[in-house]
């Protein structure tokens, strides 16, 4: 049905548009860059913004969703990046290297890039852009070909950061990427990020959004997981309820290599958070998971491919999302083994917990399987609390909220514990504990 | 582990051999003019003799249907249809009458040909035989032809050749003709329940099987009456380049219940022939309507050329409180399924219910699952589907569970399998879960594996050959389903799925 002649452009697309002839000139990249930078814009605006009647957008209508399109957010003012600085606490107080981005570009005076150790590059993207660093020709939007709105963040990008960890180093200290919309007027961001991951590295990345009213972020990160390496990234997203998140992760995974990611969501009106996951090397190991807290009118979706084009690979997906208020959950999760990808063992598990006569969770687990030689599955429930499991507890003296509040906790503290690291373990079950006072459990 | 020799080898040999019921049989037929138009329409409604409304009705359907674009979502691809290059209506020039003698010899050959009992082929032409047939007569010891009785309505290309115990049903109560006849002969209750589960203009190929279908079964089952023995339609296509399309309505009024089964096969051609049913179920408060289907098309040849375009919406309505309906399939044939047999659970406390086996070889591409939309209160839905993959087939499953906002304490249990035989081919599973209220249950798991090497190790250390092993395996895995089918049935999908797959494991 995508063949369908398309139909007049909803004013956030002459918006979308408009933003972009007037900015190009002066977005940072060198001729490929702008190149580039054009040829997306160009794949952005056949399709337009996604809608229902792409497959893989039925739930989430961003024509719908986003009516209007926020104009581009300046240069952060001091108020702004006052505000910024106290942004990554989600995290908790991990001991992490800040890297903070306010509106869309960097805050060298907010981060902490002094004595990196050996084996470890960072630099903005719009630095390395502007400077045409080699990796950005190398790997910039080759890893995994994104949709639509990857197209978008590549055609307007400003700033991000370009990591690169060199073979066999160790980076003690995780890295803490920061990105705060924080400006007074909504405004629209387009980071972009890089992470190169050689050989045999070890590296953990943490991911804070928060954005602040009516702001819309469009941020994507590209990742490469070297062969033997081994990574972990966890992202969390918080923020007004009137704001926007679009985000993509792009990983390719090397041979033997151990990729531990987790998103956690408990903010922003609108989510939407895409992950194009390959499997390039045999014998690679992921872990794949992600929470959401949802209330309100919250709007959550969590779609994921795990490509799997070489075999022996294992991937353990869990995705749990609690949605209460007149919230929505959407889980699109497809696993794909390629021919030959024998010896595949994938198995994804969504659940969504519904709190409120309101709330609604669609959730589409799909398998494309073309090797025989496979053990593959997948599960999805979706329902209330276990009546009997929560008379369990009264039943000893606990009274109902608190019962409620400690199944949730149960239940979403399944899919946090996949998080190697304890301290943000602990950071981010204390954000479900705050949320689930905040609804009255 | 890759397959072995042997297997590919057995692989690239079956299928052409395979279908047993690719014979052409020759009789002169009766044909609409080549191609569709309202012209077209216009002719199969007269040939008919219908009512005007339903000239009408099929006419709004073609002009809706001109507006209508092919759907592309299911994962299926073959070449654009040419819908002129098609028949829309073929029929036998001599009429089946009441004797053996006025059925054209080669129709009665036919349906011997396709394992038909003789007892049955005889009740076919209408001749009622006191004594129980020999059940060596026809070689096939058919289990249950001895004391069981089903009620046959033959469709040999457009039209219903004959239809089977029509009096006795009479007796009980129970409405069982070709659909034209109903046409005729119960215009009010045709005209009350036709479109009302299928819109006219539903899909693509619904609406066009609502302006050219030509005939299929009418069911309609009185208050409180249990159908006295199974009904069965049997679709044969025959003619080259020609399209059937049936129609088949069922409806079980209050306190009813039937069982319906489907069979189908076509003969063996070089090019694609078009299928394009729809089959509407009714049941009414505490009604029961159980609709199995063994489909068995010709599948096309190895190298995937011929065979049918199996384009099918099936649709059943529980309409009534505590009404259940009933699907179970099993699908070994067609080049292409394009086939979704659906609830929707309307009264409240109904329930719906898939099974489905459906087997892929050679280049079949199978695109088939269920949707239960519960809409009443304590609905509950289940779906066991079981895809099995060989040769160099795909074989998606893809569904639908939605519960609406008022479907309070629905819960629906949704298991789908696939096997995979080969690394040619592929299995894909495509589910879409829509919990709209927090009382609502949902349960959704899928695999897909190969069979396990230890399995296999187990049976053959306990004395089986390898091909033994895997068919018991594959038999345990197709199990639930096969349970669900009527007896007569089951004994004919077991041998199906054998036919299907022999050859075909590694």
């Amino acid at each position: 049905m995508n063949a369908e002649v398309r139909a007049m452009k909803t004013s956030a697309e002459q918006a979308l548009a408009e933003a972009y002839a007037a900015a190009k000139a002066r977005l940072p990249g060198n001729g490929a860059v702008q190149a580039l930078r054009e040829a997306a814009f160009k794949r952005f605006e056949a399709d337009g913004l996604p809608n229902r009647r792409i497959e893989e957008w039925k739930y989430t209508d961003l024509r719908v969703l986003m009516r209007e399109a926020k104009p581009p957010a300046g240069a952060p003012d001091a108020a702004a990046k006052a505000r910024a600085a106290e942004a990554g606490k989600l995290a908790g107080d991990i001991d992490a290297r800040r890297i903070v981005f306010v509106d869309g570009a960097f805050v060298p005076e907010l981060s902490d890039l002094a004595a990196l150790p050996p084996g470890l590059t960072v630099r903005p993207m719009a630095e390395a852009l502007a400077a045409g660093d080699p990796r950005i020709a190398a790997h910039l939007g080759k890893v995994i070909p994104g949709d639509g709105m990857v197209a978008l963040n590549t055609a307007l990008m400003r700033d991000g950061a370009l990591i690169h960890v060199a073979a066999g180093a160790t980076v003690e200290r995780p890295l803490h990427l920061i990105f705060a919309a924080a400006g007074t007027q909504p405004a629209s961001v387009f980071c972009r990020s890089l992470v190169v991951i050689e050989p045999n590295a070890r590296v953990m990345l943490v991911e804070s959004h928060e954005a602040a009213a009516g702001h819309q972020v469009n941020a994507a990160l590209e990742l490469i997981v070297g062969a033997g390496a081994h990574v972990d990234h966890v992202k969390i997203v918080a923020g007004a309820g009137d704001a926007l998140h679009v985000a993509t992760l792009i990983a390719a995974v090397g041979a033997r290599a151990r990729f531990n990611d987790f998103s956690f969501n408990i903010g922003c009106g609108v989510v939407r958070n895409q992950l194009f996951v390959r499997f390039d090397g045999e014998a690679a190991l992921a872990n794949i998971g992600g929470a959401s807290l949802l209330n309100g009118d919250q709007h959550s979706d969590t779609t994921l491919v795990a490509d799997h084009k070489a075999g022996g690979c294992q991937s353990r997906e869990l995705f749990k999302a609690v949605l209460d208020g007149r919230s929505r959950s959407v889980f699109q999760g497809r696993i794909i083994v390629q021919p030959g990808a024998q010896q595949t063992d994938a198995k994804m598990m969504t659940r969504a917990l519904l709190l409120s006569e309101e709330a609604e969770a669609d959730s589409k687990p799909e398998l494309e399987i073309f090797a025989d030689d496979v053990q593959c599955g997948h599960g999805a429930t979706m329902g209330s609390l276990d009546r009997s499991l929560k008379f369990y507890l009264m039943a000893r003296g606990i009274p109902e909220p608190e019962a409620e509040a400690l199944l949730v906790q149960a239940f979403v503290g399944e899919a946090v514990e996949s998080i190697e690291d304890a301290g943000l373990r602990d950071a981010l079950m204390e954000q479900v504990a705050a949320w689930l006072k905040a609804r009255g459990g | 582990m890759p397959a072995v020799q042997e297997t590919i080898e057995r692989v690239r040999r079956i299928d052409v051999d395979q279908y047993k019921y690719g014979f052409v049989t020759d009789v002169e037929s009766e044909k609409a003019p080549k191609g569709l138009s309202e012209d077209t329409v216009r002719f199969i409604s007269a040939k008919k003799g219908e009512p005007e409304w339903m000239l009408a009705w099929r006419l709004d359907a073609y002009r809706r249907w001109l507006t209508m674009r092919e759907p592309s979502w299911a994962r299926v691809e073959y070449p654009k249809i040419d819908y002129q290059d098609y028949y829309y209506y073929s029929a036998p020039k001599k009429k089946a009458l009441a004797s053996l003698d006025e059925v054209d010899p080669e129709i009665l050959k036919t349906y011997e040909k396709l394992g038909i009992p003789l007892r049955e082929q005889k009740i076919l032409a209408g001749v009622v035989e006191d004594k129980p047939a020999d059940p060596d007569e026809d070689g096939e010891a058919r289990a249950g032809s001895g004391y069981s009785r089903v009620a046959v309505d033959a469709v040999f290309d457009s039209v219903s050749v004959a239809t089977t115990f029509k009096e006795e049903l009479r007796k009980a109560g129970v409405i069982f003709m070709p659909i034209s006849e109903a046409l005729r002969e119960h215009p009010d209750l045709v005209k009350k329940y036709l479109g009302t589960v299928v819109p006219i203009s539903d899909n693509f190929f619904a609406t066009l099987n609502s302006a050219v279908f030509s005939d299929g079964s009418f069911v309609y089952v009185p208050p409180g009456v249990r159908c006295p023995m199974e009904l069965s339609t049997y679709f044969r296509i025959n003619e080259k380049n020609t399209g059937q399309f049936e129609r088949t309505l069922i409806i079980a009024d209050k306190g009813s219940y039937v069982s319906y089964l489907e069979g189908c096969t076509a003969p063996q051609r070089d090019e694609n022939q078009l299928h394009a049913a729809v089959v509407e179920l009714v049941a009414l408060d505490d009604a029961e309507i159980k609709y199995s289907t063994v489909q068995n098309w010709y599948p096309g040849d190895a190298e995937g050329r011929g065979g049918i375009y199996n384009f099918v919406t099936k649709r059943g309505d529980c309409r009534g409180r505590n009404s259940k309906i009933s699907w179970t399939q099993v699908e070994t044939g067609s080049a292409i399924t394009w086939k979704y047999p659906s609830c929707i659970l309307r009264g409240d406390n109904s329930s719906g219910e898939f099974y489905s086996i459906a087997i892929s070889n050679g280049r079949q591409q199978v695109d088939s699952g269920t949707k239960m939309l519960h809409l009443g209160k304590n609905t509950s839905s289940r779906i066991i589907s079981k895809g099995i993959a060989a040769g160099k087939s795909n074989n998606t499953y893809r569904g639908l569970v939605t519960t609406h906002r008022r479907a309070k304490g629905a819960r629906n249990f949704t298991n789908c399998d696939s096997l995979l035989i080969g690394n040619q081919c592929g299995a894909h599973t495509v589910p879409y879960i829509e919990a709209k209220n927090s009382s609502a249950v949902i349960e959704h798991e899928a695999t897909t594996s190969k069979i396990s090497e230890e399995m296999l190790f187990y049976c053959r250390q306990r004395g089986l050959s390898a091909e033994e092993a895997v068919a018991l395996v594959v038999n345990g895995f197709v199990k639930d389903v096969l349970q669900q089918l009527p007896m007569e049935f089951a004994v004919e999908a077991q041998k199906l799925i054998s036919i299907s797959l022999e050859g075909s494991v590694g």
